[in-house]
């Protein structure tokens, strides 16, 4: 929270409710498929569309995926749970309700551990429910008509609702980021939030500090990237103290971000008149988990961030600084893992490539390329990380052969092997050989050789500088200093 | 023509006496010549009766030992099951452009399996909602018995057509009596078989947890060949029972020796005309001397069954035609300018005064404040209700009782009073609050001036349990001749 | 239990239904009936009796995650007031 809130004497209470799409390959309830992108209306089947006579079917996968979430923040997961209908008319939402779990939730009673700060914060999950994503209104695409794609309709979501317990923009920004991490690493959603895989709405009010009651609260609809959450969260509490310090009163409303303004605002008053009459949806039965069931989704998890940062520091010697920016993404821990495998070599020097090569390209590259599009696989680098081991090329020369690699100059994974051999690069070990070349740097430069006898130390660079430029680089840099300095000593 | 079994058409199909095409003409015809008077159907298929009749004809050509039962049989079918091709209309102005793209699984089973021949969509009350077929859009249909009279609803349409020999059966549905009261004022032995046992997919749904897809047929025989081909698991629906259906047809000959029937004393009560009181009493005795043991039980919480009924399925009508916006099929109002508008309009024109009601009614007890006193509580006798089948079916193997409390009542005799038409039901909805199967046979007929009206008995069984009320049934039209009764005016 | 005219409006609105004056009046009444015929229920006595939401004590049964409907968005659409371009077209929303 910045400081003049802070100093204000408010405090901002704010709960989260994150939409969060299961990634199944087909609906909650039907067998239609759940593609992103494609053409309007083909992926909307008759039980999409909420044709006269259809049925619902449950998803198994959408059960066990957010099951799968439940265990992952420790939350109770209902070894009974039921679906409900919660009725409103909208243009995108075929049947005129919306099945969702209201009363029996799959998830309840979990949390999860923020950081903001240096310091650890828990966070309560009240509850997370199954429910049926609604289609798409296009309001842009006619002068006086509004299009609706249903492709997304039926779209499995698990819909997390945190308890009230977030204080800050930043806190809301470290909870989110948490649970994106959560589910990414579940492998239950894509989470590419541009694409609307993962959703928030922040219910935001503010109250004096030390007060017990909750102030009014406003709820900022469908925010689809951190950044937008943090500046809407933001935005909210300074206009809603703003309004209570001039003495005005907040109004319990839908307010929507506005991310060319940074505002919020105003989407409709919640009318008393909005009445979704839930009652259990009679063409569904109640969903049992047996405890086999659930101990099976248990033993199939996949390692959660934590336990794999604990893991790296002990099975890798990785410094806990390092094994946590390897786990942040699982995506990128797994990259790191094959690196390891696939090379053979000090799992610590792969850790150096990946961090600071890897991802040092992919920031420079910008948005457009990230991990799964990197123009250099695990493989290929485990590859070029090999013949640094070997003895092949030195770290120097690696550098060189990781940036040909990096503009495709050879494809596949023996990408390395293939620049080494083209460019002639391999390491230059012949005593010889180097012997060779220091003789006629020496012999070319007597002047040097000696202010060197004569005590200019510093020179000894220039030595080195002048062996490596003579070998186009090659030679081992080692063995160029031991024989270099007992050739200078005479 | 007419006049044969459903069996007995099967045979002379087989042992090719006629051909499916010449049996599908000859109820085309009929219903060309006396649909006119009746209005038992909203569409007739002749084109496709007759395609679907010649590629019977082929396969029967092709030999006839494995051919199902109903192969070029003729059928109609109640308005609310979508047929691929077909307007699909469900009684109502709403539907009346839609041409269903899908097949109901009921139809595909009947038709696209068991090669039955489909010769049109039977009218219906609007969205299944009416105890008189007066509330469909398509207008009312008229009793054969006594053309002044109702043929009863909600499947009005499907009993007059086969009451009539218009078609040799009918699918119809059956939410709170919409199969047995129209069999009971037409004459027809119509079963509703056990929730979950004919899927529900496709079967336009009006009280998801109460309808069920059945049979309006002559005989408790012809019955059982329909429901054989009808009934089954289907994965399409959450609520279907994957169980395997009996065999109908087999144990149907079983004798009755050591039934035990009951008698719901509360079924038996001063709302009784007093002539089907006399015709329900000399039927149970014909059961008596077929060997079965009959014995009084109650069913302490009968008298609930209406205000439980009229609670749960208006709550879930009111959320199942939320769908019917304007938006993506049905009928859509013209020069709407917002969408509130486009809903509002759409819907005020699309649907009928009953429905709008029950719309209405669904809508109140469902909404914040209401639902834990009507909706909730009215679930809770629901189970009420259950248990006390399950006790009785304790003590006896099935119930036996009246179908409606008097004959068929003249056209436009209840339609002023919603709450009077709804006591039509009084005897039937239990059955569909339980789940359990049940079953109208005609027992006798009661003269009023100068029409003969049928009276209907009804048997009542516990789930999956539709064999053993098949095979009561057949016993007694075996022993007696009322089901082999045909309205006179339609020769 | 009877609903005045202000009620069936409120119900009307909320389940998207435009009635005329007399229309609210006449139903009204006869909504008034229906609710009285079910209000015998309150009385029963159902203490500890758990809501029966369905007939069978079933539970539900889960589908394998396979996609396998084909596109058929132009059967859908030939039966649909308005479309174009593949999208349902409706009034204007803001």
């Amino acid at each position: 929270m910045d400081t003049s809130v802070q100093d204000s004497g408010w405090e901002a209470v704010i709960g989260l409710e994150v939409h969060c799409q299961l990634n199944t390959e087909s609906k909650i309830f039907s067998a239609a498929a759940t593609h992103f992108g494609d053409e309007p209306n083909t992926h909307a089947c008759a039980v999409d569309l909420g044709l006269p006579g259809v049925l619902p079917v449950f998803n198994h996968d959408a059960l066990t995926k957010a099951a799968m979430f439940g265990l992952a923040i420790d939350a109770t997961i209902a070894e009974r749970s039921m679906f409900d209908r919660k009725h409103y008319f909208y243009a995108d939402l075929p049947k005129g309700y919306q099945i969702t779990q209201w009363t029996y939730p799959i998830v309840a009673r979990g949390h999860l551990d923020i950081e903001v700060d240096g310091i650890t914060k828990r966070i309560g999950v009240t509850r997370a429910h199954m429910e049926e994503d609604a289609g798409k209104s296009l309001h842009d695409a006619y002068p006086h008509m509004t299009g609706i794609d249903l492709n997304r309709a039926g779209t499995p979501l698990i819909e997390i609702v945190s308890e009230p317990e977030i204080r800050s923009a930043a806190e809301a920004v470290a909870y989110l980021k948490k649970l994106h991490q959560i589910v990414v690493y579940l492998g239950i959603c894509d989470g590419n939030m541009a694409e609307g895989n993962f959703r928030c709405d922040a219910n935001v009010s503010v109250r004096r500090r030390g007060a017990t009651e909750f102030g009014t609260r406003t709820e900022s609809k469908n925010i689809n990237s951190f950044r937008y959450v943090e500046r809407a969260i933001e935005y909210e509490i300074s206009r809603q103290i703003e309004v209570l310090e001039a003495g005005g009163k907040i109004i319990q409303e839908t307010r929507q971000f506005d991310p060319g303004t940074g505002e919020t605002r105003s989407l409709r008053v919640k009318e008393d008149a909005n009445d979704y009459r839930y009652f259990p949806d009679p063409d569904l039965l109640p969903v049992i988990l047996e405890k086999d069931t659930l101990a099976a989704i248990r033993a199939a998890m996949p390692e959660l961030p934590e336990a794999k940062a604990a893991r790296f520091q002990s099975q890798y010697g990785l410094s806990a600084y390092d094994a946590t920016t390897l786990t942040a993404e699982r995506a990128l821990a797994d990259y790191y893992e094959a690196v390891v495998k696939a090379s053979g070599a000090d799992p610590k020097l792969c850790a150096n490539w990946v961090m600071t090569d890897l991802l040092g390209a992919l920031n420079k590259a910008g948005a457009e390329v990230d991990l799964a599009r990197s123009p250099i696989g695990s493989a290929a680098l485990a590859g070029l990380i090999k013949r640094i081991a070997d003895n092949t090329i030195s770290g120097k020369i690696a550098k060189d052969v990781f940036e040909a690699m990096w503009n495709d100059e050879a494809k596949g994974d023996d990408a390395a092997d293939a620049i080494i051999k083209a460019k002639g690069l391999v390491q230059i070990t012949d005593t010889g050989a180097i012997e060779a070349a220091i003789d006629k740097v020496i012999a070319d430069n007597p002047s040097q050789l000696a202010d060197y006898r004569g005590g200019k130390d510093r020179l000894f660079g220039f030595f080195v500088g002048q062996v490596m430029k003579a070998t186009r680089g090659k030679a081992n840099p080692a063995l160029v200093n031991n024989l270099l300095k007992a050739k200078l000593a005479g | 023509m007419h006049e044969l079994s459903i069996r007995e058409m099967s045979e002379a199909l087989r042992d090719r006496r006629i051909s499916s095409r010449e049996l599908t003409q000859h109820f085309l015809d009929r219903i060309a010549h006396f649909d006119a008077r009746l209005n038992s159907f909203i569409t007739v298929t002749p084109e496709r009766a007759l395609q679907q009749a010649d590629a019977a004809d082929a396969r029967l050509a092709q030999g006839a030992d494995t051919a199902p039962p109903l192969l070029g049989i003729p059928l109609a079918e109640k308005d609310i099951f979508c047929t691929e091709g077909v307007r699909t209309s469900c009684g109502s102005k709403m539907l009346d452009n839609f041409i269903a793209p899908y097949s109901a699984t009921a139809v595909r089973k009947l038709h696209d399996e068991a090669g039955a021949v489909l010769l049109g969509k039977c009218n219906m009350d609007e969205f299944a909602m009416g105890s008189s077929n007066e509330t469909s859009f398509y207008g009312p249909v008229k009793n054969p018995w006594d053309e002044t009279r109702v043929p009863g609803g909600s499947s009005g349409g499907s009993a007059a057509a086969v009451a009539a020999s218009l078609a040799p059966a009918a699918t119809a549905t059956d939410t709170g009596g919409s199969i047995r009261q129209p069999a009971a004022l037409t004459g027809l032995t119509g079963i509703k078989p056990t929730y979950g046992r004919v899927s529900r997919y496709g079967m336009i749904a009006f009280a998801s947890s109460l309808d069920q897809g059945g049979v309006l047929a002559h005989s408790a025989e012809d019955a059982a060949y329909v429901l054989q081909a009808m009934a089954g698991f289907d994965p399409r629906d959450s609520t279907s029972v994957d169980r395997p259906v009996e065999d109908y047809t087999a144990t149907l000959n079983a004798p009755l020796k050591g039934l035990r029937i009951g008698l719901p004393g509360e079924y038996f009560t001063d709302g009784l005309d007093a002539k089907v009181r006399v015709a329900i009493d000399a039927a149970t005795e014909v059961f008596r001397q077929l060997g079965a043991e009959v014995r009084p039980v109650s069913l302490p919480h009968a008298a609930l069954a209406v205000p439980t009924y009229y609670v749960v399925a208006p709550a879930e009508a009111s959320s199942n035609l939320s769908r019917y916006d304007g938006v993506r099929y049905g009928h859509r109002t013209e020069g709407a300018t917002s969408l509130e508008e486009l809903y509002r309009k759409s819907r005020a024109e699309g649907f009928g005064a009953e429905v709008q009601r029950r719309i209405m009614v669904g809508t109140y007890v469902l909404s914040h404040g209401y639902y834990d006193a009507y909706y909730r509580q009215a679930q809770k006798v629901r189970r009420l209700i259950a248990q006390d089948f399950d006790a009785a079916f304790q003590q006896v193997d099935m119930l036996l009782g009246p179908t409606t409390t008097d004959i068929a009542f003249k056209l436009g005799e209840k339609t002023a009073d919603p709450v009077s038409m709804y006591l039509n039901d009084v005897y039937t909805i239990a059955a569909n609050l339980a789940g359990i199967p049940a079953m109208n046979l005609p027992c006798g007929f009661k003269t009023v001036g100068d029409a003969e009206l049928p009276i209907g008995l009804q048997l009542m069984g516990s789930a999956f349990t539709e064999a053993r009320l098949l095979n009561a049934a057949h016993q007694y039209q075996q022993a007696t001749g009322w089901h082999q009764r045909r309205p006179v005016n339609f020769e | 239990m009877s609903l005045g005219l202000e009620q069936v409006h409120q119900i009307a609105t909320l389940a998207r239904l435009e009635l005329t004056d007399e229309q609210t009046e006449r139903y009204s009444g006869q909504l008034s009936a229906i609710l009285e015929l079910v209000d015998e229920l309150r009385a029963a006595d159902t203490t500890g009796v758990e809501a029966m939401n369905h007939p069978l004590g079933m539970t539900q049964r889960l589908r394998p995650d396979t996609a396998t409907e084909p596109n058929r968005r132009d059967a859908f659409q030939e039966v649909a007031p308005a479309v174009d371009n593949g999208l349902y077209l409706v009034p204007k929303v803001i």
